[in-house]
């Protein structure tokens, strides 16, 4: 058990870390408060090889590891959590079933272009009737002739607007259940194919969520993903892949958190001394930071396993879960150690704790993650 | 077209503290980093590159954990890396450290030098000018622009007071400064690359130089006394008016019987 950087992932960090501080740090409060998407950023990221992290050279990818990505994730995310989503979503939600499921010719097709960032990516699952309960999809595809036609609403859909590919689930027959579901590549302005309303949400509010609505969309048949009746299976595979992402963003989340109130703390006086000397604060930061640390080696226990290609689901569960909670109670706990000053916008923390709460939600409420890894225990 | 650039591992002095008792740094656990000047007289090579397909080495001298500035390099962009490291140049001046150089790059083919202006650690700016001295190429110090038209450089020099603009022909030793670019990010891509791609290490005596003119039997300075500049005074602050200001100083200087 090697718990040392590899000399790539020190690299790795110095870059990153030096990325973050300049172009992502920035940005952070201002497109919190204006609820806008950083395209800017996204196509900084996209020239220095960030939206492709773990595609292949071959396909235009950096050809990095999983490991690196959940770093890129957590280092973002430590100064802002709506970039950090946005990296997740496209990389794994969209990249990754394309890398795992697609063609040779649907790699060669949409891998470069999304490795570059010339292309952002979204997936589309949830239904107004089917969160949790994805088997209850109502979006019905059927193939006529060389074509499929959608219809169907999907909701909540990170990157919707700004994004050019979006992997969709939808039921080819309803009689099979989740093993009627397929998966289909859709492309940005494929006829019948349009964005609805924009959510306005409580945190990563700089991330866009709108709806996805087909209207007798016109998928060709060679943007099936996978064969007809495996979308179910696609869909859980490439959520236990984004529950890392997400997990490194709660991760991120969280440590950026303990970094400011550790700051915060240092500068602030009260009864003659910083209240950093209080041992009041230094017991719940040590608390606080073990946790934080217990979270990030979950992380990269199931980095590693996919990148040696072990099963990683409820490892992924687990690292989502714990990541998730540990970022709740650290950011809550940040803005009281922060007092007034933490309610208000003047400082990160109010946002961080905003942000915080949707890791608990999607990709897998908390509850579904306890759901796979007691599954798994008593099976 | 074959650019050089040299490059030097400094601790990062933005991160140096002082121990309060002795008042000397604090060296241990201080990041070591690319040299500033250096690392914008890279990008300067690398936007050549882009443009013209330049190929680009970088040589520094220095320990073996050196290394890892070459990798940084390598990760954004550079094509060939040389560490230029020996027991023999343990002790080097800044006389010393440039023939060493000097000797290495007399076996490279290169149109363009570049060094950064100086390096943080030492601040001297010598090294890149006693090398040009040491090669008998024309040199430009303090650049903060290059132009290119196909045959000879444009520069924009940097002076106290104003710029020159000089032209100058290849082969040609030119010396950058931080302000002159903002340094690219490494790529992803290279970063996976950077330790798989060799760094040619190479001692004295794979370089033509006179062995005598190296380390610190070939450096001539000798340290008479280093010392931590005391501590001054916070000053006054004054926010007044700029009349009232005028009027304040003059009475400080008087006060000081210096008017």
């Amino acid at each position: 058990m090697d718990f040392r950087l590899t000399k790539e992932e020190t690299l790795f960090l110095q870059m990153i870390r030096e990325f973050a501080q300049k172009e992502v740090k920035p940005l952070a409060a201002e497109i919190d408060e204006q609820e806008r998407f950083p395209e800017e950023t996204v196509r900084k990221m996209g020239e220095i090889g960030l939206m492709g992290i773990p595609v292949p050279v071959e396909y235009g990818g950096a050809g990095g590891t999983n490991q690196i990505y959940t770093m890129a994730v957590e280092e973002i995310s430590k100064v802002c959590a709506t970039t950090g989503v946005v990296l997740s979503a496209h990389t794994s939600l969209c990249i990754a079933p394309i890398m795992e499921h697609g063609t040779d010719e649907q790699k060669q097709k949409y891998l470069p272009k999304l490795a570059s960032g010339q292309w952002l990516g979204a997936f589309g699952l949830t239904e107004p009737n089917a969160g949790t309960d994805a088997a209850g999809q109502q979006t019905t595809a059927v193939l006529d002739g060389d074509n499929y036609i959608l219809n169907g609403t999907k909701i909540f859909i990170t990157n919707a607007q700004y994004a050019d590919v979006y992997i969709v689930m939808a039921m080819t027959d309803k009689s099979m259940g989740t093993r009627g579901i397929s998966a289909f590549i859709v492309e940005k302005g494929m006829p019948g194919f349009t964005i609805g309303k924009k959510e306005k949400k409580m945190g990563i509010r700089g991330s866009a969520t709108c709806e996805l609505i087909f209207e007798n969309c016109i998928v060709p048949k060679e943007n099936l993903l996978g064969k007809e009746g495996k979308g179910f299976a696609i869909a859980m595979k490439t959520l236990d892949g984004g529950r890392i992402g997400i997990a490194s963003q709660a991760l991120g989340i969280a440590q950026g958190a303990i970094d400011e109130t550790v700051k915060y703390t240092k500068e602030r006086k009260q009864f003659g001394r910083s209240i950093a000397q209080f041992q009041n604060t230094q017991f719940q930061m040590a608390d606080l930071k073990t946790k934080v640390e217990a979270a990030r080696l979950l992380v990269r226990r199931a980095a590693a396993k996919k990148d040696s290609g072990e099963p990683y689901s409820v490892d992924a569960a687990m690292a989502k879960l714990f990541c998730a909670e540990t970022a709740m109670e650290v950011t809550t706990k940040a803005v009281q150690f922060h007092g007034g000053y933490g309610y208000t916008r003047e400082y990160p923390i109010e946002r961080m704790m905003r942000d915080a709460k949707i890791t608990e939600i999607y990709e897998g409420t908390s509850e579904v993650q306890r759901m796979v890894i007691a599954g798994a225990m008593f099976k | 077209m074959n650019i050089v650039v040299c490059i030097k591992q400094v601790p990062d002095t933005t991160e140096i503290k002082l121990d309060p008792v002795t008042g000397t740094m604090i060296r241990e656990g201080v990041p070591s980093i690319m040299n500033p000047d250096d690392k914008s007289g890279l990008e300067m090579a690398l936007e050549l590159k882009d443009k013209y397909e330049a190929n680009v080495t970088v040589i520094t001298m220095g320990l073996p954990q050196a290394d890892a500035i070459l990798r940084e390099a390598m990760a954004m962009g550079a094509d060939r890396a040389i560490l230029l490291t020996d027991r023999k140049l343990a002790g080097a001046d800044t006389l010393a450290t440039s023939n060493a150089l000097a000797g290495a790059l007399r076996t490279l083919d290169f149109d363009l030098l570049i060094t950064g202006r100086q390096a943080i650690d030492g601040d001297t700016a010598q090294v890149g000018p006693q090398v040009a001295e040491h090669l008998g190429l024309p040199q430009v110090s303090y650049v903060e622009n290059l132009e290119f038209d196909g045959a000879k450089f444009t520069l924009k020099k940097w002076l106290e007071d104003g710029y020159q603009i000089v032209e100058v022909e290849s082969p040609c030793v030119i010396t950058v400064l931080s302000s002159a670019n903002e340094p690219r990010y490494m790529k992803v891509r290279g970063i996976m690359e950077a330790f798989k791609r060799e760094v040619e290490v190479w001692g004295c005596d794979r370089i033509d130089v006179d062995e005598s003119k190296l380390g610190l039997k070939g450096s001539p300075t000798r340290v008479f006394k280093s010392f931590t500049k005391g501590v001054k005074g916070s000053g006054e602050l004054f926010e007044v008016s700029e009349t009232e200001a005028v009027e304040i100083i003059v009475n400080k200087l008087k006060e000081k019987h210096i008017i």
